[in-house]
This record gives C-alpha cells, sequence and structure tokens, in this order.
C-alpha cells in the first residue's frame, strides 16, 4: 500500500480501533486507488459502530449468561501432571470459583519459572530448582532414638541433603535454637541430641519438640514445596507447587518479565492492579481453554474489569464487588438481605433507586435498554 | 507547584525496577495537567468516576504520581490491539 494511503487509513485512528486499521492495511491489495480506499473505510466504519454495544445494552447481564451456561458443563475434576504423580492441578468449575471470588487462599498455588538465556541448561535449571525448594527441619532427621533412661532424643540427620544444601549440623542446629528452649542440644557431625534441661518430666514432651521443630524452614524459598523443571520450546522452565513471586524476583537467574504466578492476589501485591486483571483474564481463560468451551473473551475481560474497577482485586461475593453497589435493595438481592436491610436501617440509608435490581423489586422501568434515556434527559 | 521526586526504593528491592518490564504490565504513563481536560471530556466522566488506582501500586513505581493524577493504561487487548484506559490515582 502507498504510503500517502497508509496515512489515509491512519486517520481514522480514534475512531476504528488499531486492529482494524492493521487489518485494512494488510488486506487491501495495493492497487486500490483513493477513491476505492475512502469507500472500504467508511464501510468499515459504518460496520464497526452497528457492530458496537448500544448505550443501555445490558453487557453485564449478557457476561453473566454466556460464563454461566457454559459453566455448567465443566468437569469438577483436577487433573494429573505427566509424570509427577503428587503435583495435581485445580481446574474446571472449581478453579474458576476461586479465581471470580478472588479467594485468599488458592488450592494449588503454582509458578512457572522462567530463566534469563545464560542459565538455560538443564544442569543449571535443575540447580536451581534445588536451591529455590523450600526444606524443613523435619526434611533432615533420617532417624529418631528415643532414650527413655537418659530422657534424651538424637536425631540423626540425612547426611546427602545435608551435602547438597552445603549445610552442616551446626547451622540446623542455629536454626532450631529458638524452638528447642528448655533442652540442652548436643551437636554431633551427623547427629544431634536434646536432653531435657533440669529434672526430666515425661518422655511426652521430646515428642512435642519434635513436632515443634519440623516446620522450621531451613533453606530455599519459603511456600515452595515442590519444583519440576520441564522443557517448553527450546528452553527450559521451573513449575512450583507454592508461590513466592516476591522472593524469585531477587535471582538474577530469573527471567522476570515472564515469570508468573497463578496467585491473583499475590500478581497483584507484586505488579500492580492491572497486571491482575491481566492474570484474571490469562486464567479464566486457560480454564475455559482446557474444556474445551467457547466463552467470549469480552465477557471474561468484562467481568476483570469490574473486580479491578477499586484499584484492588474484589471478588464477585457480597464481601467484593456487591458491597460497593450503592443501592441497598440491590445489595440485599444478593446474599444475606436481612443483614443488609437492617443495617441500612439503622443507618438510616437512602436508595435512589438508580439501577436495576431496586426497579425490578419496586415494578417501575429499568433504567435498560429504551428506559434509559429518562435517566441521561434533563426533565422539567 | 511543588516539584515531585521520584518514590525511594528501598534497598535490597532493585526487582522493583523490573516491574514495569513484565508482560503482565501494560504501559502506564501520567496524563499531564493540560490533557487532563481533554481526555475527561471525550469520556464524558468526571475524576471521581473513573476506575481507581492506589498510589502504591506496583506499577507505578517509577512514575511520580499524587492523589487526583490520571495515569493512561495502553493496554495490549486481543480484540482491539491497543486499547486506552484511565485510572484515577487514590491515596492507599
Amino acid at each position: 500500500m502507498r504510503k500517502e494511503h497508509e496515512e489515509f487509513v491512519d486517520s481514522f485512528e480514534g475512531q476504528l480501533p488499531p486492529s482494524i486499521i492493521a487489518e485494512i492495511k494488510d488486506t487491501c491489495p495495493a492497487s486500490v486507488t483513493k477513491e476505492q480506499l475512502k469507500e472500504i473505510v467508511e464501510l468499515t466504519l459504518g460496520l464497526y459502530k452497528h457492530c458496537r454495544v448500544n448505550a443501555g445494552e445490558c453487557v453485564g447481564l449478557v457476561s453473566a449468561e454466556s460464563i454461566g451456561e457454559p459453566g455448567t458443563q465443566m468437569t469438577l475434576n483436577t487433573f494429573h501432571f505427566a509424570g509427577v504423580s503428587e503435583m495435581n492441578v485445580t481446574t474446571g468449575l472449581p478453579r474458576i470459583i476461586e479465581i471470580f471470588d478472588a479467594q485468599k487462599e488458592i488450592k494449588t498455588p503454582m509458578m512457572e519459572i522462567y530463566m534469563k538465556p545464560s542459565h538455560n541448561d538443564l544442569e543449571k535449571v535443575k540447580k536451581f530448582a534445588i536451591k529455590i525448594k523450600e526444606v524443613v527441619f523435619g526434611d533432615f532427621g533420617a532417624e529418631y532414638v528415643l532414650n527413655i533412661f537418659e530422657q534424651s532424643m538424637t536425631i540423626k540427620l540425612n547426611k546427602a541433603l545435608l551435602s547438597e544444601r552445603g549445610l552442616s549440623s551446626k547451622d540446623l542446629a542455629a536454626a532450631v535454637k529458638v524452638k528447642s528452649k528448655g533442652f540442652n542440644m548436643e551437636v554431633g557431625n551427623d547427629f544431634l541430641t536434646f536432653v531435657h534441661k533440669g529434672k526430666p518430666e515425661e518422655i511426652r514432651q521430646l515428642y512435642d519438640l519434635r513436632e515443634k521443630m519440623r516446620p522450621v524452614k531451613i533453606d530455599g524459598l519459603k511456600g515452595i514445596t515442590q519444583v519440576l523443571p520441564v522443557k517448553r520450546g527450546d528452553e527450559y522452565i521451573i513449575l512450583t507447587l507454592g508461590t513466592n513471586l516476591e522472593a524469585i524476583f531477587e535471582y538474577p537467574e530469573v527471567d522476570i518479565s515472564r515469570t508468573m504466578s497463578n496467585d491473583i492476589h499475590e500478581v497483584y501485591n507484586v505488579l500492580g492492579i492491572e497486571a491482575a486483571r491481566q492474570a484474571v483474564i490469562n486464567e479464566v481463560f486457560k480454564v475455559i481453554e482446557s474444556q474445551g468451551l467457547n466463552i467470549d473473551i469480552r465477557h471474561i475481560m468484562l467481568v476483570s474489569d469490574i473486580m479491578c474497577i477499586t484499584g484492588a482485586v474484589k471478588g464477585i461475593t457480597r464481601y467484593g464487588v456487591v458491597s460497593e453497589k450503592a443501592s441497598v435493595l440491590a445489595r440485599a438481592s444478593f446474599e444475606t438481605p436481612i443483614k443488609h436491610l437492617i443495617s441500612a436501617a439503622l443507618e438510616s440509608e437512602t436508595d435512589r433507586l438508580t439501577s436495576v435490581v431496586e426497579n425490578v423489586m419496586i415494578n417501575q422501568p429499568v433504567p435498560l435498554g429504551t428506559g434509559l434515556p429518562g435517566l441521561i434527559t434533563k426533565l422539567k | 507547584m511543588y516539584r515531585l521526586e521520584a518514590p525511594e526504593i528501598p534497598p535490597g528491592k532493585i526487582m522493583a525496577l523490573d516491574i514495569p518490564k513484565h508482560t503482565l504490565v501494560p504501559v502506564h504513563s501520567k496524563v499531564s495537567d493540560n490533557e487532563k481536560e481533554k481526555v475527561l471530556s471525550a469520556l464524558q466522566a468526571t475524576t471521581t468516576q473513573l476506575p481507581k488506582i492506589y498510589k502504591d501500586d506496583a506499577a507505578l513505581v517509577k512514575l511520580a504520581v499524587k492523589a487526583g493524577d490520571i495515569i493512561k493504561i495502553e493496554r495490549k487487548s486481543p480484540t482491539a490491539g491497543v486499547s486506552f484506559y484511565y485510572r484515577v490515582v487514590i491515596d492507599g
């Protein structure tokens, strides 16, 4: 296409979306004349305006139905990662509910860690994966020996794990020092012995000590319980169970620009509200795609825009976006009506009856479609 | 008029500067005071009606913003190519 023609098409920027402008440029043959091009663009513009959502169209309702109907066909299953028996992933309806409710604790928090090109060979990736995996004190205990006469407990340490992490028994002793208050500790080369200070009481206390020390974090990143290096395309990435975006970003080996978490709240805290919005869309779309359903992405975009409109991620629950509604009757019509009505009465709230649900309740025209103009024209 | 300094980044938080490079984060830019009116009249909206963004949002780490500023966001959209979205900064 000639330059002046391109400029002509570009002049419609603002009236046509960039993707359509690019498409006109791509598909028009070079032989097109100025008059023909003008006709093409004007026809496109007419069609585009015709396709746009009209003022007063109830897009939220359309989205709700468009997501809700295919949602009934989703499976309730989780699926397994090929090859790794313990890694389950929440998908299907439970995952959709998790995302749209913006739940703080998700069932299977996961990360995909991308590495910088300089660190992208199998050995380095494997080594890094081992490094970030969280190990707790309990992982090091190979054998527990209780001596009832002396009221002592000896923990034989897993030497292989110690050398893999480059730690010694002294490091472990230092980590559990606070937790083992009230016990004398004897540090050996590959064992730790605990003896009760003062008069020995019950053997139970030694069991309690063991349970107390087990979850103490020794090495790695908090929350990352499993790691799995896999090949994706030409490069190796690490899938993890458990997420900790903030900590993983501190490593220089990690490609920050592509590393993702599936925890929406964590994405929000680390990357901001716009990233959280995009993460909601991506995560929902992933589920829908994996289920072989067909939902237009615009519906999901609308829902996720609403979830992120206040600057923080709010779920579609009575504590989230519904609590932001101005109308008492609208809030009451969602869940727990009596609670809302009583608190509204106590605070003497006013309902301006400006939205849909409350007008349905009082049998008045709803401000949608042809019922809307009364709201946007000044009545005298 | 006082000049706003770019927010200070605590030591050890070098990665905060890389946040805007993340693929999930679209380009954020501040709408200048002159253009504010133009944006608002094009949207037929007032500042309070715009979607919000907290002042301490991670994506704003390189911008010096104060409450009331308008942030222009260039989203990559699968349907429109690029779409522009506006948020008003609020105190968090």
